[in-house]
């Protein structure tokens, strides 16, 4: 259920725009790892670029080698959609499909996959709701509309949309910045848990949680406004917090840079 | 209209609040006495220091408005004036009528005794903006869904543009291309039709020529400019957010579009094939110049003949006398009445869904 993902030389570009250049970097199965830096370095372009979202903008490509358990997802025989079910996203915003009722917001990814029975969609929705912590909260009003829950439900109701289809890997793409601390910690609480399943790579501003949450982090960032990101350190989130073996990595995580 | 005496009344009211404020001298003179000793209010600025002013009783507020409400009354003003012109109108002419109005077939009102029936009229009008609609919403939003989302940015501009200015042909020009050009390939459509599948009963039997298949073919292609652009619009709306989590998820680009565009745009879409609906039902010279002008309920599509409300009135207006006048002024009330059901069955729909557009908003 977990998968250790591998980039070699990975460079993406918005048409002429080079966003990330060479970035090489293993994340093991099973482990929560956090992709820092500061803003425009690049670290949501790498993470689009692992399941293949990137290309969705017009112009963007992506050069190097991404795998996964060693078939590379670039691979010109590979199905896109395979791809993007076997590794998941959650974005920034909430976005649940508004026009869908809670339920059929969590189903929605089974049902592109050709689920149709319906004791098989209610048995993955309750189990989906209660792996994201929010089976007690809607369980009595599944027939509702997604988009009428809190801020933070809807994010941990697009956690379970993603996780319903059992990827191997989950994207989240600053999960918690449009959220409340109280919300943010439970989808930090929820990450714990998913861990053991999943291999979870998060982007974050907020460097308390990569430290709470991540067992290894990288730090992004660029020279100046125009140059490509790229990684400057990867390393045990420990090692990032206590002993940073770059300068660059100190100056962006005691505040004196970025 | 509506705006004068609705000023003066704003006026009236606009006294009160400086009669209150005589009453009331400790506040008033408070504020006389502060103002000269603070010239240019340097202690407060915007955020003012001091006693609150007052609201303004006169000022772009009120007049604003008073000007919206009366823009909004005027409507109702302009309805009520054309329902009654034409009950007035109507009802003597239904009066005289010496046939059912609803069932009889023939449209005979400057006779004597006048006999006239809307019926196969009626029929006529639903019948070929129905057909008109069955034949061109598909189309449209298959262009529509290819302009958002699957043609390169250059083209989906351009082909656009070309489709707005199909909406901006006159109909009368529709019309004579129907009548003059277009009826000979639809009259061998029909005869091919008729001998392949004439056992079903709407593709009977002719003579071929203007019939309702002709003039909803024409009108299909008057009403696929507006379902098309329309359409387009509410499908560039959707939320890329929305379109990203279905990608996200392995969506293919039809399975993105099934599951994030469409429902996203459904109300949008109705109320495009609503407004589409209207102009066919009211379309006049076009189905004037293109149907076959008779008095007969048949749901043979392919035979010569058919008629609507609107081209009936085009089409006898000038010939007719005082009663017949009357007689095509009731059968605009029908289409009036149509027209309006049409209406309040979209809104119907759209609002049935409420829960889930409001909360997308």
């Amino acid at each position: 259920m977990a998968k250790r993902i591998e980039a070699t030389n990975v460079t993406a570009y918005y048409g002429g725009f080079k966003a990330i250049e060479n970035i090489n970097l293993t994340v093991e199965p099973k482990t929560v790892t956090a992709l820092i830096g500061p803003s425009g370095c690049g670290k949501s372009t790498f993470l689009r670029s692992i399941n293949r979202m990137h290309e969705v903008l017009p112009g963007a490509r992506v050069e190097g080698s991404l795998t996964i358990d060693d078939q590379d997802v670039y691979d010109r025989d590979v199905d896109v959609t395979a791809v993007r079910r076997m590794i998941g996203m959650v974005f920034q915003r909430p976005n649940p499909f508004p026009t869908m009722s809670i339920f059929e917001n969590v189903v929605a990814g089974l049902r592109l996959n050709g689920v149709r029975r319906k004791s098989i969609l209610e048995e993955a929705a309750e189990r989906a709701l209660r792996s994201a912590n929010l089976w007690d909260e809607v369980k009595d009003r599944l027939g509702k509309p997604g988009a009428g829950l809190s801020g933070g439900q809807q994010q941990r109701l697009c956690i379970a949309r993603t996780i319903a289809v059992e990827p191997q890997v989950v994207l989240m793409d600053e999960p918690c910045s449009a959220l409340d601390p109280i919300s943010t910690l439970a989808i930090e609480d929820l990450m714990f848990q998913l861990k053991d399943k999943f291999t979870i790579i998060i982007v974050t501003h907020n460097m308390q949680q990569a430290a709470r949450v991540s067992d290894r982090t990288a730090f992004f960032s660029i020279e100046k406004t125009g140059d490509p990101g790229r990684l400057i350190e990867y390393d045990n989130t420990q090692k990032i917090f206590s002993n940073p073996a770059q300068k660059k990595t100190e100056d962006y995580i005691t505040g004196r840079f970025g | 209209m509506g705006d004068t005496p609705q000023r003066s009344a704003h006026a009236g009211t606009g006294g009160n609040p400086v009669a209150t404020s005589h009453e009331r001298p400790a506040g008033a003179s408070a504020r006389v006495a502060e103002r000269p000793g603070n010239p240019g209010r340097p202690d407060g600025g915007l955020g003012g220091g001091g006693a609150l002013p007052r609201a303004r009783a006169f000022g772009a507020e009120r007049a604003f408005r008073g000007l919206t409400l009366a823009a909004g009354t005027t409507v109702l003003v302009v309805i009520a004036a054309i329902a009654i012109f034409l009950v007035a109108k109507a009802v003597p002419a239904l009066r005289a009528n010496n046939e059912s109005f609803w069932t009889f077939e023939g449209w005979f009102p400057n006779d004597d005794p006048p006999q006239f029936g809307i019926g196969a009229l009626a029929f006529g009008t639903v019948l070929s903006s129905l057909l008109a609609l069955l034949m061109a919403v598909p189309v449209a939003l298959g262009i529509a869904l290819y302009l958002s989302h699957y043609a390169p940015r250059r083209l989906g501009n351009t082909l656009g543009f070309l489709i707005d200015l199909l909406a901006a042909v006159p109909s009368v020009v529709f019309g004579l291309w129907g009548r003059d050009y277009f009826a000979q390939p639809v009259a061998d459509l029909s005869a091919w039709l008729n001998r392949h599948f004439g056992w079903i009963p709407i593709f009977g039997d002719g003579p071929y020529g203007n019939s309702i298949l002709l003039g909803s073919l024409v009108l299909a292609i008057m009403v696929l400019p507006i379902v098309t652009s329309l359409s387009r619009e509410v499908f560039r709306q959707t939320p890329t957010a929305n379109e990203e989590a279905a990608l996200a998820l392995g969506a293919t680009r039809w399975e993105m579009i099934r599951t994030a565009v469409l429902p996203y745009g459904r109300p949008g879409v109705i109320a495009a094939v609503m407004l589409g609906l209207g102009r066919a039902l009211g379309e006049t010279i076009a189905l004037a110049l293109t149907l076959g002008s008779t008095y007969a309920i048949s749901f043979n599509i392919l035979a010569s003949g058919g008629n609507s409300i609107a081209a009936n009135i085009a089409n006898r207006f000038a010939e007719a006398n005082d009663t017949g006048r009357g007689a095509l002024i009731a059968s605009g009330l029908v289409l009036f009445a149509i027209t309006l059901i049409v209406n309040i069955t979209a809104r119907a729909i759209i609002y049935r869904r409420r829960e889930f557009t409001e909360s997308a908003a």
